[in-house]
């Protein structure tokens, strides 16, 4: 079984966070553009949250400050407790685009997080169980632009799983696939997790996407983003998306976003 | 097939020129047609040879020089905060300098022989090389780098692992304009002082108004210059497997 050695028993169990007022903005023109306001958000280990609001909104912003990739303006962001002060491969970031280096095989792609901390020489076999945790054992010598769309981001998720993440953020990595190949990973996306028991922290723009992965979604309003409605999403997996408790939550987050009269 | 429509065309022009030559009865020493020049290159083939020879190891040996000087000033720069506050200036200041017009002074200093057109191949491709490599390296996808950083990668991976494979590309497009201005810097040279080489036997053959193997030497040196191009081109396409969008090959 290719799930052995990336059951849960092997790995740490998911990463604590907690999100401590904080605000950020940009500067254009000499003029801060303030884009995230007073964001209070606490995640317990294991939980899938889903960030979803307005395009544009910020969301996207927030899951960089998370992944260290820039430090916030005001307020701090807590990681197990501890401040966090810059990347670190138990936070890895899946992006919208799948990201892979054109000049690398996927299987290259896939070995860059363990390379880069020059284990890879012992831990040759993670990329390979990676691979197989995604279905793209077989296309391990493949170069990125011999791949489909939805190739390519099992290729991205396998690169930020062989880490052994304890928080894997998602900023919308659905969101370019064509509506097939969605459902599927949506689908994937939820054993993946409930398998590997990390965190997860996911924006998306899908409400329906929301509610059918996350075990809470918080709703942001427009920018500067503020935290509208926080929804427990409490049934059990696998879901159905005709579900009526779903379908009722998601006409809520639907009137939330303004968009009540629309459905 | 393909291979031989290039061909064809130069074929085209050059029965143009012929008949051209034949219908207005101008003078040899003005205008030579092809099949003039032809027997040039046959009948002066061993003299042809032997000056070939020398502009072709200046041609060689320039490029060589000159995209290694390139490539390393570029990953220095690249690499040194200090290397692109105190030398960039000066850079970009002395590409404002005729380089042309140093070549009396490269030849006052090195000589008639192969160093003073080295060297002047080498100034003129240095700076091309040195600008498109550090613009490829500098310009690498904040995705790819900011993926890097979040997996752990430090700055030297950063530079290896990321901003070199990604900047080939770039130092490609450098090169090849290099492989096309070597033959340039070498020519050039040659006519300001030396005793050999394509350039003086086309000076020489000029003032003796044989013109037809003033061409013959013009075609030699096309010849070496394509053949450079296209050598250049085939192993940056080698390279540079994952981006299949070669001159020859265009996307």
């Amino acid at each position: 079984m290719v799930s052995a050695a990336l059951a849960p028993a092997a790995l740490p169990p998911g990463m604590a966070l907690s999100v401590e007022r904080v605000s950020h903005g940009f500067v254009l023109q000499d003029e801060l553009l303030p884009v995230l306001q007073d964001i209070a958000l606490d995640i317990e280990p294991g939980e899938f949250v889903a960030l979803l609001g307005p395009s544009g909104c910020g969301k996207s912003t927030l899951l960089r400050l998370i992944a260290g990739l820039e430090p916030p303006r005001g307020g701090r962001i807590l990681a197990d407790g501890l401040p966090i002060t810059g990347p670190d491969p138990s936070r890895v970031v899946v992006f919208q685009d799948p990201t892979l280096y054109p000049w690398r095989t996927v299987w290259d792609n896939v070995a860059l997080g363990l390379e880069a901390r020059g284990i890879l020489k012992s831990q040759r076999h993670r990329v390979d169980q990676a691979l197989e945790l995604v279905g793209l054992a077989r296309f391990a010598s493949a170069l990125p632009h011999q791949l489909s769309g939805g190739m390519a981001q099992r290729a991205a998720l396998a690169r930020a799983l062989v880490n052994d993440p304890r928080l894997l953020i998602l900023d919308e990595p659905l969101g370019k696939l064509d509506s097939l190949t969605r459902l599927t990973m949506q689908g994937e996306l939820v054993s993946l997790w409930q398998r590997a028991g990390f965190t997860a922290l996911m924006v998306t723009h899908d409400i329906e996407e929301a509610l059918f992965l996350a075990t809470r979604v918080i709703v942001f309003s427009d920018r500067p983003a503020r935290i509208v409605e926080e929804l427990r999403v409490d049934r059990p997996y696998p879901r159905h998306r005709d579900d009526p408790e779903l379908v009722r939550l998601r006409q809520r987050i639907l009137e939330r976003l303004g968009l009540g009269g629309s459905w | 097939m393909r291979a031989l429509r290039p061909l064809g065309t130069v074929g085209g022009l050059l029965l143009f020129w012929q008949l051209a030559v034949w219908l207005t009865g101008v003078p040899p020493y003005i205008l030579p047609g092809p099949l003039a020049v032809g027997q040039a290159l046959v009948g002066r083939a061993s003299l042809l040879a032997g000056h070939a020879g020398i502009t072709l190891t200046e041609i060689l040996l320039g490029f060589a020089l000159g995209s290694l000087a390139g490539a390393l000033a570029a990953l220095l720069l690249v690499a040194s905060r200090h290397a692109r506050r105190w030398l960039m200036p000066v850079l970009v200041m002395s590409q404002a300098l005729p380089v042309f017009a140093l070549a009396p002074l490269l030849v006052l200093w090195l000589g008639f022989g192969l160093g003073s057109k080295i060297a002047m191949a080498v100034l003129i491709i240095f700076f091309p090389v040195t600008l498109t490599f550090f613009d490829g390296l500098r310009r690498t996808e904040t995705g790819w780098l900011e993926l890097a950083r979040v997996m752990g990668a430090g700055p030297s991976a950063m530079l290896w692992q990321i901003r070199l494979p990604a900047s080939l590309p770039a130092l490609g497009s450098g090169l090849r304009v290099a492989a096309a201005v070597a033959p340039i810097g070498a020519v050039v040279g040659e006519w300001v002082g030396s005793s050999g080489g394509l350039g003086f036997l086309m000076l020489h053959a000029n003032a003796r108004m044989q013109v037809d193997l003033m061409f013959a030497a013009l075609a030699i040196l096309a010849v070496m210059a394509v053949g450079l191009w296209w050598t250049v081109d085939r192993v940056m396409a080698a390279l540079v497997r994952w981006q299949p969008d070669t001159y020859q090959n265009p996307r």
